[in-house]
């Protein structure tokens, strides 16, 4: 049993995190603009003070804090990649936050969507599911209306309408499960649902529709098809950092966050979430290939991209409760996406054209020539990606398809596979014009130099090759991680 | 050694990323030409050192990622051994022959030298993942030589066909691995430790599947009819030294998956769809030999020629399977053909392919009908494509021989129709390098007389001569004293076959 306790000394990292945010409004109401890059110095230091303290309470037994949140493995794998993805998001977002007068809100909105996307991850009751759902949804409705252009005011109202709509849609199916089994913590209301189910006095409709409902938001956040619809518009009509963590940081929240409702409080044998989630699965995967096919924007194709991503993740999901390969499979795989994901964005961030930042496939023409490290870091990105070896997303394919292929699941391991394949080709498409030789001529030409996004591209590729080579001494080395909850 | 041998190319790739970008041309390929010498020479150590018996020599094995049961570990044996000494000869001439390479030399070398660890590490891999790594790699750093260094126009459409198409065969040998994976226990990929444990040499429908997604993935590789289909653009539209390494050592990939993971490790179901493999090589050898036939342009010719070639590899394998007909030495007499025939197929379409790229070198085109008569002013690119030809058609004399008579030999008391439609093969093979002598050789001069062909009708240049002349050498001397092949080869294939047997 699970020790349970009100220690606040367990909550470091999300007290890290909150703790900058606060601090940093209020620091950046009083900072000249010039200073202001202070706040993003103050959002690292969260990070950093965040990771140092999750890689100390590894060993500490797992226990449930203020009743409501599990402090694991799986919550500190989250944590983990959180506050890596925030660290690299932070880097690459310099040069476009930097200097803006807004600057403060950035890296404040910034902090406060980790500090949701954590606590969903570790969230063991219904009603702090929601409340973080709504932690990691609100301040990225602003940070995606941040830059204030046409493209990202629209991003942000159609992130919020739909946004609004799941999160209702959320709190009713907290509600109908609450009817169905009567508390809202995931351990009880599993013996409730249960109990009742033998006892021939359940409701499996009613518990049915709580679920799928609930499901509906924790979708929106990662995502996932259907819910998917506002990620093409946000990942074009934003700053390509702005989207890269829109579309990475929450999903890792949602991800883990299913991954601990379905099997932690839905008996399968009540309402059969495997087969539900499969098809979720099955369907984010293809339609988010489908629709990356023929983009000519950059963003919008890493965007549909990334619904087609989540769709592998939620494989894992999927046979969370039938094999002991899930965990570790979603948590690899998490991890692995989250690096490469920042990495492409990153370098869509670096390039510029003379009239702005680079948008289409054609921007890229000739890059390989005019910056040789950074077009390397890219085609290494998008290789990964799709899941070449020796990259760390392949470890995460490889683990995400036994557990698929062990929990039973065989044929969504094939679609995976067939789904896979397709990426590949537009992925392709954005590599070919990079290789390009007949690239313009004008290379000479002023542009903005993004030295920090650059950096941060080529240093997220180099790790994503390090851990996809070295993934043996990081999971030796963080044994904790493989350990199922 | 064999991690220093299968590294060595990649250590020199980052140490010439590392310097200046203003080295000469000409040096760089130079440092290849060295590396690929120094390998070489490792390699024949490596051959001469090396034990009798079957067990694996010189195995280096550590941990990689050991919660998953996958580890770096390599080994050679007398199945693999032989392809990392013609891996090396091969990159060794596709070397000397890139000293006239102009374009972009330095990531042109780089990209090689890669490709080679990429090739030398599949053929040493003893774990599935690690294999997997490798064949993956070889298909993006070959993309990227016909995208690159293809000729212009539709190359960029065949290179994305070829890593379309060979990908997914990739990822449906992933599939494969993660089913033998999940079957032995405790899960490991170690092929030693699976070849030990056996998980599924009882057959059955899971066994049945397994062979299925891994037999799909080599196919595609391979490849046999139906999979062929990105073969003959990628050829088409790869440079000379690509198509050379694609066709030597890249097809190899796929029938040495077949020898090293698919029999030992899925006996039983071997032994099950064994015709079924050995009607797939019949096919793809008569088909690949009336469809060369049929073709007009140089370079395709040659690449059906190798489906047809890879198809007696197949026969060769499947053979090993019918375990019911025919005894025990005849079936090692096939498989023993069909390890030769990878070597020599090797050798003698890497000389062709090379070849093919001189004539393009001279007229930039491969049209057959473009050119005639050219025997008497190119007497030594006549007499050296004349040599590659009959040794790829199986004349006596050429390693071809020894490979096709011992596959023939060993399959038909096996399956005796099968086998003797597949001669036929031959037959045709024979007729299609003869029109193709005929026609680029004999008769009035002509030469294609397009725009971008200035300069005029030269003979073999010496690196050219250089790098050619020694393949065909080899495939000489496989053919006349076959022995030192033959001694470490069969008795590999002898093991090999008493797994398969059960």
């Amino acid at each position: 049993m699970e020790m349970m306790s009100e220690d606040p000394g367990a909550l470091v990292p999300e007290l890290a995190l909150l703790g900058a945010a606060v601090l940093g409004l209020l620091a950046g109401s009083w900072l000249p603009r010039g200073r202001q890059w202070l706040v993003a110095v103050l959002a690292a230091a969260a990070c950093l003070t965040g990771l140092v303290a999750t890689a100390l309470a590894r060993t500490r037994p797992a226990e449930t804090v203020f009743g409501s949140y599990a402090v694991d493995p799986t919550t500190n794998a989250a944590r983990l990649i959180v506050l890596v993805a925030l660290l690299v998001a932070v880097c690459a977002s310099v040069d476009t936050a930097r200097g803006h007068r807004r600057e403060t809100e950035y890296w404040v909105l910034l902090l406060l969507g980790a500090l949701g996307a954590v606590l969903m991850a570790g969230a063991t009751d219904l009603l702090l599911l929601f409340a973080a759902f709504l932690l990691a949804s609100i301040p990225l409705y602003a940070l995606v209306g941040w830059a204030a252009t046409g493209p990202a005011t629209e991003a942000s109202m159609k992130y919020y309408l739909s946004g609004a709509f799941a999160g209702i849609t959320m709190l009713t199916g907290v509600t109908l499960l609450y009817a169905a089994g009567g508390v809202t913590a995931y351990d009880p209301l599993r013996e409730n649902l249960t109990t009742a189910a033998a006892d021939g006095r359940s409701m499996p409709a009613l518990a049915a529709v709580g679920l799928v409902a609930v499901l509906a938001g924790l979708a929106f956040k990662a995502g996932a098809a259907p819910a998917h619809f506002w990620v093409p518009d946000v990942g074009d009509g934003t700053p390509a950092p702005v989207a890269g963590i829109v579309t990475t940081i929450p999903k890792i929240g949602a991800l883990v966050a299913a991954f601990r409702l379905l099997p932690g409080a839905i008996p399968a044998e009540v309402v059969d979430w495997p087969l539900l989630v499969a098809i979720l699965a099955a369907v984010s995967m293809t339609l988010g290939n489908l629709a990356a096919f023929l983009q000519t924007s950059v963003q919008r194709l890493l965007a549909y991209s990334a619904v087609s991503q989540v769709g592998y993740v939620l494989m894992a999901v999927a046979v969370a409760s039938r094999t002991p390969q899930a965990g570790p499979a979603l948590l690899l795989y998490l991890a692995a996406y989250a690096l490469t994901n920042l990495g492409a964005f990153a370098v869509a961030a670096a390039v510029t054209t003379p009239d702005g930042p680079a948008r289409t496939l054609d921007d890229f023409r000739g890059l390989a020539r005019r910056r040789p490290v950074l077009a390397a870091a890219l085609v290494v990105c998008l290789l990964g990606l799709v899941g070449t070896p020796p990259t760390a997303v392949f470890l995460g394919k490889l683990a995400v398809f036994t557990a698929a292929v062990d929990g039973g699941t065989a044929w969504l391991t094939v679609l995976a596979v067939v789904n896979t394949v397709a990426s590949l080709f537009y992925y392709l498409r954005w590599i070919a014009p990079v290789l390009a030789l007949d690239g313009d001529a004008d290379a000479t030409a002023p542009q903005r130099t993004r030295p920090w996004a650059a950096a941060t591209a080529v240093a997220a590729a180099a790790a994503t090759l390090v851990l996809g080579v070295g993934a043996g001494v990081a999971l030796t080395g963080l044994p904790s991680l493989l350990v199922t909850p | 050694m064999l991690s220093l041998i299968v590294f060595l190319p990649a250590l020199a790739a980052l140490v010439l990323l590392a310097l200046p970008a203003r080295l000469p041309d000409r040096a760089v390929v130079g440092a290849w030409i060295a590396v690929a010498l120094a390998d070489l020479a490792l390699v024949v150590a490596a051959w001469l050192r090396m034990p009798t018996g079957t067990a694996f020599a010189f195995e280096e094995q550590l941990p990689w990622i050991p919660s998953a049961g996958i580890s770096y570990h390599l080994g050679v044996d007398g199945l693999s051994l032989p392809l990392l000494a013609m891996t090396d000869v091969l990159f060794l001439a596709c070397a000397v022959f890139a000293l006239r390479e102009t374009r972009r030399v330095r990531s042109y070398v780089l990209l090689f030298l890669a490709l080679q660890t990429v090739c030398l590490g599949l053929f040493a891999a003893l774990d599935l993942i690690l294999f997997f790594l490798f064949f993956d790699l070889s298909i993006v750093f070959m993309y990227f030589v016909i995208a690159g260094w293809g000729h212009a126009g539709r190359a960029r459409a065949a290179a994305l066909k070829f890593f379309l198409y060979t990908f997914l065969g990739s990822l449906a040998l992933l599939l494969g691995f993660i089913l033998l994976f999940l079957a032995a226990r405790p899960h490991t990929f170690d092929i030693v430790e699976l070849a030990v444990a056996n998980p599924l040499a009882a057959g059955g429908p899971y066994a049945g599947l397994t062979l299925l997604a891994i037999g799909v993935g080599l196919a595609i590789k391979t490849p046999t009819v139906p999979f062929h289909t990105w073969l003959p653009p990628a050829h088409t539209e790869a440079p000379a030294t690509g198509s050379a390494i694609l066709a030597g050592v890249l097809l190899k990939m796929g029938t040495y998956g077949l020898v090293r993971i698919a029999m030992p490790l899925l006996p039983a179901s071997w032994r099950q769809y064994a015709l079924v493999v050995l009607l797939v090589g019949v096919v793809s050898v008569v088909y690949g030999a009336l469809v060369a036939l049929a073709q007009s342009n140089l370079k395709r010719m040659i690449a059906y020629t190798s489906i047809n070639h890879m198809g007696y590899v197949l026969v060769g394998v499947g053979a090993a399977g019918l375990v019911a007909a025919g005894d025990a030495q005849a079936r090692t007499l096939a498989t023993t053909g069909a390890l030769v025939q990878m070597v020599s197929h090797g050798l003698i379409t890497g000389a062709l392919f090379l070849l093919a790229g001189v004539l393009y070198d001279r007229g930039r085109t491969y049209e057959l009908g473009d050119w005639s008569g050219l025997a008497a002013r190119t007497p030594r690119f006549a007499a050296l494509f004349a040599i590659a030809a009959f040794a790829s058609l199986g004349l006596p004399g050429f390693s071809g021989f020894i490979a096709e008579f011992q596959i023939f030999t060993g399959s038909l008391p096996a399956a005796p129709v099968p086998v003797a439609i597949a001669v036929t093969g031959i037959l045709v093979t024979a007729a299609l390098f003869l029109v193709a002598l005929q026609r680029i050789f004999l008769g009035p001069l002509r030469t294609p007389d397009a725009p971008g062909t200035p300069r005029p009708l030269v003979d073999l240049r010496p690196s050219e001569l250089v790098a050619i002349a020694p393949l065909l050498a080899l495939a000489t001397l496989v053919g006349i004293a076959p022995r030192f092949l033959l001694d470490l080869v069969e008795p590999a294939a002898a093991a090999l076959n008493s797994l398969v047997a059960g």
